[in-house]
């Protein structure tokens, strides 16, 4: 067989990664060793204080999200039919598709100290309303972002049991709480630590939340205060100290998520049949509709907010400001190209991991190649885009003007972090396909550039179209490399809502953010629609 | 504990776009194999009984009561489905025992009637296990013994052995045969094999589209003089 050329697509896609971290690797170690003394000074009780406001954080964020979504995501599974069960399930998606600096300003816009809540806040607490800053804030944007999702994740195992379980229930006179024990609770627990995790490792690399609703050095998490200690400080000894034990934290906890998620065994139950009779008390029925009617406001509140906030901003003058032009080209073109770059090189990973594994006999255990192949983006989870950001600004700091390589970093970065997501988008559609045609293929000598426009093509176009979008809302909505590299002349729309929000010009700011929430929402429209005809 | 009459009077039911309308007659401790193309209306039948689901219109009559709009908990009725009998996380002594307290309070009297039940099919020693460790046919032994637990007058059987090999299958409905010889319970089986109908029941219930097309004793409807569509369904 000669060589294919899929497989040298991959391996190029690998080392490109390689080469975007190893680069910032490469500037930390660089840093550490010549100034090892100012490294190891940065460990004293300040930083000890900040990583324990990390994990603090994080937990309380992890334990106020997921058990409040068990019950939630309980009371939706009891009640398949009740009114408006798909619209809050839609409304659920939405803080997902949000970018966290939109949300942040959605907090602010009705808790903040001149949110819509504010007069009610001062009459109920007899105090001049100073604003929801610090840990609370913190706590209630992480909340609105992982409560929707850990309850669409909770819901999504609990209808993976049969309805048969609920007949039988229902047959031998089982109760509300005797099922829960019996049903609901063994495969709550099952979801419960992948679920847990998740939410953990999100709060944990929480930049944006944090920048924006943290106040001062009370409040600051490592990631922050790496940006701190570039743009402000200016002092990359520290900001490698704190790099590493980013590193080192992230990587615990996504180990600890592997070994979980590992863990968790089916059994052997098929699922028979769908429909499932509604076994709810009078009572029970009130609790979950309060229960459901509760998380609802909460996370429709901040929507709510976004949107009033923005429309009283002078968006007529927002519209004709050159600076918000600049930005929204800037932004678009980026995120376009970041967002071609992630698609092409998760395609080329995909195709390479599926040609390696045709290669192979399939009682062979998998190469170290495709085993990298095939989980080689699945890494840059464990290097936020702080941590490569960070990296290079150290990297190239002697080498000039280092605010001139934002667009290169912005792309690559973003493109990077959104090849996980891209990756589960293409993927199963490129094997599916493969799985049909491969032979077809190899018979008829179809290879290439014809093959991938007869047979690939078609099949994976919706998905790839998919990722496309997903991933040019995920870098338009980024605020992490871009707050390291961003300056007057290169600034994108999350860069210049931060700026305006900085220079307390908050009503440009709750504009801007209408606007940027707008633009991702239709782009994950675009995703959805295409996730529904597929 | 002997059987009780089934009656299904003038019971419609829709779903969706299909409408079905049943009325049956099943004799005290008689054995009906129902049988029928998928999606005909067998499972949406035998659910009916056991109040999975409720008429449009028509009762349901079990023995002297009149079951229409009772809770599943409270009729006299005990179903085995194809697959998920039992609780994945309750070891199977408890999955027996729910047959006689869902909240699993058992008097030394239930202990033992549940041990009683479990030796019966077969299981002792196996008490402890969980369903995961149990094979096809064992679990489905397990469901049998809650229904001996639970010892009610009507027995309901979707499909319970279709997903096991040949040999167990004629064991287990040598098991329900024995055990419908001791109890007299009456029992209503969906099944797509004719071999299970000849083997087990006295009658067979042939549904199509929605309607009882025929219910004859099974020497008929296994003879020449069968209805076509019967005989077109089975392949004779």
């Amino acid at each position: 067989m000669t060589r294919d050329r899929r497989i040298l697509a991959g391996i190029s896609a690998l080392t490109a990664i390689a080469v975007l971290i190893g680069g910032a690797f490469a500037g930390l170690a660089w840093e550490a060793f010549s100034d090892w003394s100012g490294a190891l000074s940065a460990f004293n009780a300040y930083l000890l204080r900040i990583v324990r406001f990390t994990l603090w954080q994080a937990v309380l964020s992890t334990v106020l999200s997921v058990v409040p979504a068990m019950l939630v995501a309980r009371a939706l599974a009891r009640h398949p039919a009740f009114p408006g069960r798909g619209l809050v399930l839609r409304l659920f998606a939405l803080p997902l598709a949000l970018p966290a600096i939109v949300a942040a300003l959605g907090v602010l816009a009705l808790l903040g100290r001149a949110g819509l809540f504010a007069d009610v806040l001062t009459a109920a607490t007899g105090a001049r309303w100073q604003g929801i800053y610090g840990l609370s804030g913190i706590l209630v944007a992480h909340v609105f972002f992982n409560l929707p999702l850990a309850t669409r994740l909770f819901l999504q195992a609990l209808e993976t049991i049969p309805a048969d379980q609920w007949r039988l229930a229902a047959q031998l006179g089982i109760g509300a709480r005797t099922g829960f024990r019996l049903i609901e609770w063994p495969v709550l627990r099952a979801a419960l630590p992948g679920i847990a995790g998740l939410v953990f490792m999100l709060c944990v690399t929480s930049f944006t939340i944090v920048l924006t609703l943290g106040g001062g050095p009370r409040a600051t998490t490592l990631e922050v205060a790496i940006y701190q200690a570039l743009r402000f400080d200016f002092d990359p000894a520290r900001a490698v100290t704190l790099t590493a034990l980013q590193i080192v934290l992230t990587a615990a906890v996504v180990a600890v998520l592997i070994r979980l998620g590992a863990n968790m065994t089916g059994d052997a139950n098929l699922p028979v049949a769908r429909r499932r009779p509604v076994v709810a008390g009078k009572f029970e029925q009130v609790a979950n509709g309060a229960l459901i009617l509760a998380a609802l406001l909460f996370v429709a509140g901040p929507l709510a907010a976004t949107v009033i906030a923005g429309l009283r901003a002078d968006l007529a003058r927002l519209a004709a400001d050159p600076a918000v032009h600049a930005a929204t080209m800037t932004s678009l073109l980026l995120a376009l190209i970041a967002a071609l770059l992630s698609v092409a090189l998760s395609l080329a990973l995909t195709m390479a991991r599926r040609a390696v594994e045709l290669r192979r006999s399939s009682s062979a255990s998998p190469s170290l190649l495709e085993r990298m192949l095939d989980t080689g983006a699945g890494f840059v989870l464990v290097v936020p885009p702080i941590v490569v950001g960070a990296g290079w600004f150290i990297l190239l700091r002697q080498s000039g003007n280092v605010f001139a390589v934002a667009p290169i970093m912005v792309i690559t970065v973003n493109a990077v972090m959104a090849m996980p997501f891209a990756i589960r988008a293409i993927r199963p559609a490129y094997d599916a396909a493969s799985v049909r045609h491969e032979r077809l293929c190899a018979s008829l000598g179809i290879s290439g550039v014809n093959r991938f426009r007869l047979v690939d093509w078609p099949s994976i176009r919706r998905p790839m179209l998919m990722a496309l979008a997903f991933a040019m809302a995920l870098s338009l909505g980024d605020l992490g490399v871009i707050a390291l590299f961003g300056s007057d002349s290169v600034q994108t729309l999350p860069y210049l809502l931060l700026a305006r929000m900085g220079s307390y010009r908050t009503e440009d700011a709750a504009g801007l953010a209408l606007f940027l929430g707008v633009l991702c929402l239709l782009l994950m429209m675009l995703v959805d629609n295409a996730r529904r005809r597929r | 504990m002997s059987g009780a009459a089934v009656r299904l009077d003038d019971v419609t039911f829709s779903y969706g776009e299909t409408s079905m309308a049943f009325d049956l007659a099943v004799g005290t401790g008689s054995i009906v194999a129902v049988m029928g193309p998928s999606g005909s209306g067998k499972s949406t039948l035998l659910n009916l009984v056991a109040g999975f689901e409720t008429p449009a219109s028509g009762r349901v009559l079990i023995g002297d009561l009149d079951a229409t709009t009772m809770s599943p908990a409270r009729r006299p009725v005990s179903m085995i489905f194809q697959e998920n009998n039992l609780f994945a996380h309750v070891d199977v002594a408890n999955n027996v025992s729910l047959g006689r307290s869902p909240s699993l309070r058992l008097s030394p009297k239930d202990r033992e009637d549940v041990a009683a039940a479990l030796a019966r099919t077969g299981l002792t020693g196996k008490e402890r296990r969980l369903p995961a460790e149990l094979s096809g046919g064992e679990r489905q032994r397990v469901a049998l013994s809650r229904v001996l637990v639970r010892d009610r007058p009507v027995l309901l059987l979707d499909e319970p052995f279709a997903s096991l090999g040949p040999a167990l299958r004629r064991e287990m409905l040598e098991l329900v045969r024995e055990l419908h010889a001791e109890r007299g319970m009456t029992i209503l089986m969906v099944t797509h094999h004719p071999d299970d109908a000849e083997a087990l029941a006295d009658q067979v219930a042939f549904v199509d589209e929605g309607r009882i097309a025929a219910f004859s004793a099974v020497e008929e409807m296994f003879s020449a003089s069968a209805p076509a569509a019967f005989r077109a369904y089975i392949g004779t």
